[in-house]
């Protein structure tokens, strides 16, 4: 064969120094997750709808039992738990979305692409962060029609806001994980159901922990799902704050800390 | 520079018991197409999933444009595109969504990509569809969708992994005279398929791949030569003593070496006519005419079957074990 010279030709991309890169990766991942959110309303119910019943199940039909031993109005008690528990059955929406790009092979194309590897997993959470400021929003809408007042100051109302999406997002590295692991959004779902079940209602999310039997609330009363909810509480209501706060940092940044490093691992290999 | 487009060395990649790589070896110089032809399980997929950084070989090495898969995989990411089996688009998102996503993650330049994606959509004839969710596509749009993103960024290497299964004639003819004008500018082609004729139509040079090894390698007319043109079939119904009688007569009477097949006798050729008369003619005055006459061109289990002495498809229990990747 002659050697003649060929051109090759030049692709048409221009490399970025590999932080700005991560920055624009994990928001073009983040802006594709948030486009299947509004095109696939069945998402976004599961996350809406399921915790405005709970509202209603909670305030009108339970509300008269728990109240008697609470100092304050049983809706203000049960709001905060609420927003906790919205944003633990959001998590679920991470594993179901990580599980469905394994399944349909998306994954796999990113694989061979010039992206940042980290874009994936960063563009996930924070997609689902997004969802999460809206559906606690929602939420917050949604405790004022039924009565929900705060007692203390918009600003701490806000605070909590923000310990609970700080929850949330920690909690959306552990079910990142259990999305790649089970690679089929079916398998992730039924597979979430019960890492959650024990972490909403063994809590103090809708009912004192005091009224349960003794082995149950020593579970239940450290757990991260009741932490939050007594650290939102006290802001909302009033009362000290500082332990609850304190603890529930302390759960976020310590179920960050595992859980981030293992969905990590777990995605590099997965293909 | 590299001097070639793609350079393999005995790459070897394990999946558990399955050795889908076992030292596979080529190059492919730069602006041509070159096939990657055989069976499921063959190793086809394995090797492109290798050469695009998706997985990484056990051992051996592999460069594209010059760039090692495993060291300097980000660099090579840069050069490729990826389309077929391993490739896949958002089904929620738009065609024109999935292909500005695709050239945003292929870090080309802001500005460039609507144009680009426009230009693409223009050209695989989904401009109608460029703004309905891909749930809505069918099958041949899917496809059409998943070779234009992978061409977003004017990747000088294209990696196709069975890029016309699936789709109807026309597409594939599309699709082919597209490669040919991609290769036409300076793009290199590595395109596996099952079919040899897509094999036979594209390819400058390719390599016949089976559990893992390359068996045969060469441009598609070197390879027909070594396999003759034409392929005649003699059937005889249920008469397996018949059909070993008449292959055994066939072997005496004419070149080549019949294959005979339960009650059929198979020939491979470069002068069918020729060797169509004179087999009647031997097998009609020994009183074993057949009851079946099948003149074709050779299929892939032809040149499998003439390579390796055994059928594509019994290699099926060996790609089971590795996600149904071949």
């Amino acid at each position: 064969m002659t050697t003649t010279a060929v051109a090759v030709p030049l692709p048409l991309v221009q490399p970025r120094r590999s932080a700005v890169r991560a920055v624009r990766d994990a928001i073009a991942v983040s802006g594709r997750n948030l486009i299947a959110y509004r095109r696939v309303p069945q998402l976004l119910v599961f996350s809406t709808i399921q915790p405005v019943i709970f509202v209603l199940l909670f305030t009108y039909v339970f509300g008269g039992v728990v109240s008697t031993s609470l100092t304050v109005p049983y809706v203000d008690y049960l709001m905060p738990g609420v927003f906790v528990q919205t944003v633990v059955f959001g998590a679920i929406g991470t594993a179901v979305g990580l599980a469905t790009d394994v399944k349909s092979g998306l994954l796999e194309r990113f694989r061979s692409l010039p992206m940042a590897r980290s874009a994936v997993l960063a563009g996930r959470t924070l997609a689902d962060l997004t969802r999460n400021v809206f559906v606690v929003i929602l939420m917050v809408a949604v405790g004022f029609a039924v009565g929900f007042r705060v007692h203390t100051s918009f600003a701490l109302l806000l605070a909590g806001m923000l310990l609970v999406l700080l929850f949330g997002y920690s909690l959306a590295w552990i079910f990142a994980t259990l999305g790649l692991a089970t690679g089929d959004p079916e398998t992730a779902q039924a597979a979430a159901f019960p890492v959650m079940a024990p972490l909403v209602f063994a809590s103090s999310a809708f009912i004192p922990v005091s009224t349960m039997p003794g082995w149950l609330q020593v579970w239940a009363a450290h757990q991260p799902v009741s932490v939050t909810a007594n650290a939102v509480r006290a802001l909302v209501i009033g009362g000290p704050t500082t332990t609850y706060v304190l603890q529930t940092l302390a759960w976020c940044f310590g179920i960050l800390l595992v859980a981030a490093p293992i969905a990590v691992r777990r995605y590099r290999k997965t293909v | 520079m590299a001097d070639v487009a793609i350079r393999v060395e005995n790459l070897v990649k394990r999946f558990g018991p399955v050795l889908a790589l076992d030292g596979v070896s080529f190059e492919v110089p730069f602006a041509t197409v070159f096939g990657l032809l055989g069976p499921n399980g063959a190793g086809k997929t394995t090797a492109v999933r290798a050469l695009t950084t998706i997985i990484a070989p056990d051992s051996g090495r592999a460069e594209v444009i010059g760039h090692d898969v495993v060291h300097d995989a980000d660099a090579v990411r840069l050069s490729i595109g990826l389309a077929g089996q391993s490739a896949a688009v958002d089904e929620n998102l738009t065609g024109r969504e999935n292909l500005r996503l695709i050239g945003r993650l292929s870090q080309m330049p802001g500005r460039r990509i609507a144009p680009r994606a426009d230009e693409l959509l223009e050209r695989f004839e989904l401009v109608d569809a460029a703004d309905r969710p891909v749930r809505t596509y069918s099958g041949g749009m899917r496809r059409r969708l998943d070779v234009a993103a992978s061409l977003m960024h004017r990747p000088p290497v294209l990696f196709l992994d069975e890029p016309t299964t699936g789709l109807d004639l026309k597409s594939r003819g599309e699709l082919w005279n597209m490669i040919r004008e991609l290769v036409s500018t300076g793009t290199t082609v590595l395109l596996t398929t099952q079919y040899l004729e897509e094999a036979d139509r594209l390819a400058n040079r390719l390599a016949v791949i089976d559990r893992g090894k390359v068996i045969a390698e060469g441009t598609p007319g070197e390879l027909k030569t070594r396999l003759g043109a034409t392929v005649i079939e003699f059937g005889y119904g249920d008469a397996r003593q018949v059909a070993r009688r008449a292959s055994e007569l066939l072997a005496q009477r004419l070149p080549g070496q019949p294959e005979s097949d339960g009650s059929t006798v198979r020939i491979t050729s470069d002068d069918g006519s020729r060797v169509v008369v004179d087999a009647l003619r031997a097998l009609d005055s020994e009183g074993l005419a057949p009851v079946a006459i099948a003149v074709r061109e050779p299929s892939l289990d032809d040149v499998f079957l003439a390579l390796t002495g055994h059928h594509a498809e019994t290699t099926d229990d060996n790609n089971s074990a590795h996600r149904g990747g071949s």
